[in-house]
């Protein structure tokens, strides 16, 4: 090491430093806009992609899309859905499986979408809602379709 | 005019007439003490806060906010939560040097409030070796991060205590050149006379380029020696998860938590006295008029005012640089800042010889 490459090495490092400190030094004295968002007053804005829970899509006449086929019920990694099944009458008389419940358990789900993404039918979707905390581990289990619901015209 | 050193005086007077003075001394270290101690209690709290709020500032957040009126209170409950909280003896450990190592932290801090001149006729002990006993209690606090670190028989703990002493043993090489250098400059160590010599101006400006680099080492050694970032390898939660205090909980956490804030405290007011006067207030020269103005300030107020100052630039450093390895920061003292402050002495020694200084 030459001695002028120290002399240069040591003001360098100097002058570097002082950038940075430039830097922190307009964000001390520039303090208006903040990045963190003070969430209890204020809605947080959301990435478009965070992933909360899953949701059934229910439209105006209480019918969903889902067919009971249990494909995110075999796609989900941990057991987080159960489906249960029934058996209901058309009205030309033949036999028809339908869902009765759809139990979805958020403790156990890790948002992965993997059963979004099996769906055939786009039945569930990834919903933002994240505020989860409840006093009762059991009100995480939930069951997604709304009580009446039936499924939807044509969705097979 | 009232001043501290006024009301110190009118105290001592009063207590030499009302007893006698062997009984009047003792009353007065009962004072001092409680008061040194209130001091730790309000400097751990002003520091932890205003670190907290510096650091949101420069990183674009609002910092505590919830307790009290802009969060000014939640050091306070910080404190009441560590009081509460249980202070855990892990089993393995050596119990005795493990209680004794936050007790001897705390204790090197306190000593070294001893000679500090707070304002004008306001000082414990004014020692004639003021700034030599300094550099000599600082390096007691080693000896309680190597002991806190070995008898919590935790590799971690032992880990950053090794590398504490390491850091600590050696940047008190250059911080005490960096102090010699004025020391040379003023001709005396009793920090009466080095704060009496910067009348006519602080030793900052008075001392041309060897003060300027004395105060630029300065700064960074007393950064390394409080073990704050980017020096802190000791504790680096990152990798050490705290380094020597990671199996003390409660209150002897703590203790080790308001030792290292008086800590930054009392060298941040020892550069104040060494490089910008102390409790003088700023001085040009022969300018009468103006250095009148500057005297109906209070000299507790520049004190205050010059070491929060300094104190503000270490926090800027923290919230600033990244932290340095290991092998970084020994190159860094060993090849850099102690070749150019031995140097450094020795140009203010050739300036203090021929007088070329203000």
């Amino acid at each position: 090491m030459s001695a002028i490459q120290y002399i240069k090495d040591i003001f360098g490092a100097v002058k570097s430093l002082l950038i940075g400190m430039k830097q922190t030094g307009y964000y001390f004295t520039h303090h208006k806009e903040i990045i963190t968002q003070n969430y209890p007053e204020e809605k947080p804005k959301l990435a478009e992609r965070f992933r909360g829970e899953v949701v059934m899509t229910h439209d105006e006449k209480n019918e969903h899309k889902c067919t009971g086929c249990t494909a995110c019920e075999l796609a989900c990694p941990n057991g987080t859905i159960k489906i249960v099944t029934k058996f209901e009458q058309t009205p030309e008389g033949k036999k028809k499986k339908a869902i009765d419940k759809f139990v979805y358990h958020l403790e156990l789900c890790t948002m992965c979408n993997l059963c979004v993404a099996a769906c055939p039918t786009d039945a569930i979707k990834m919903d933002q809602a994240f505020e989860h905390s409840v006093f009762d581990r059991s009100q995480l289990t939930k069951v997604l379709n709304k009580p009446g619901s039936k499924v939807m015209e044509g969705v097979e | 005019m009232w001043s501290l050193g006024n009301i110190t005086q009118s105290v001592d007077a009063w207590l030499n007439e009302a007893f006698s003075p062997a009984i009047a001394l003792l009353i007065e270290f009962v004072i001092v003490g409680t008061m040194a101690i209130s001091l730790f209690a309000i400097l751990g709290l002003v520091l932890v806060m205003m670190e907290r709020k510096v650091s949101a500032y420069m990183q674009i957040r609002l910092g505590p906010n919830r307790v009290g009126p802009k969060g000014m209170f939640q050091t306070f409950a910080d404190t009441i939560k560590l009081l509460l909280k249980e202070g855990l003896t892990p089993t393995g450990s050596d119990k005795f040097l493990f209680n004794l190592a936050p007790v001897i932290a705390i204790i090197s801090a306190m000593l070294l409030l001893a000679p500090i001149a707070f304002a004008k006729d306001f000082q414990m002990w004014d020692l004639n070796i003021g700034v030599l006993y300094v550099s000599a209690i600082s390096s007691v606090a080693v000896i309680s991060i190597l002991m806190a670190g070995w008898s919590s028989n935790n590799k971690y703990s032992l880990l950053g205590a090794m590398r504490s002493g390491a850091q600590i043993v050696s940047y008190e090489l250059s911080a005490g050149l960096s102090i010699l250098a004025i020391v040379v400059l003023v001709g005396s160590l009793k920090m009466s006379d080095i704060v009496a010599s910067q009348e006519t101006g602080w030793w900052l400006f008075k001392g041309h380029i060897p003060a300027l680099i004395a105060f630029v080492t300065f700064i960074i050694a007393a950064t390394a020696e409080t073990n704050r970032a980017p020096f802190d390898l000791a504790e680096a939660e990152s990798e050490l998860t705290a380094g020597f205090h990671t199996e003390y909980s409660g209150m002897r956490f703590a203790l080790f938590f308001l030792a290292e804030y008086v800590n930054i405290f009392i060298v941040c007011a020892i550069g104040a006295t060494l490089f910008l006067g102390g409790w003088m207030p700023f001085h040009i020269g022969q300018l009468e008029a103006f250095n009148h103005v500057m005297d109906f300030i209070p000299s507790s107020l520049w004190f205050f005012g010059k070491t929060f100052f300094l104190i503000f630039v270490i926090m800027w450093f923290r919230w600033t640089f990244p932290r340095l390895r290991i092998d970084q920061l020994l190159n860094l003292e060993w090849k850099y800042l102690l070749p150019i402050s031995m140097f450094n002495l020795l140009l203010a020694t050739a300036i203090a010889i021929m007088g070329w200084h203000f």
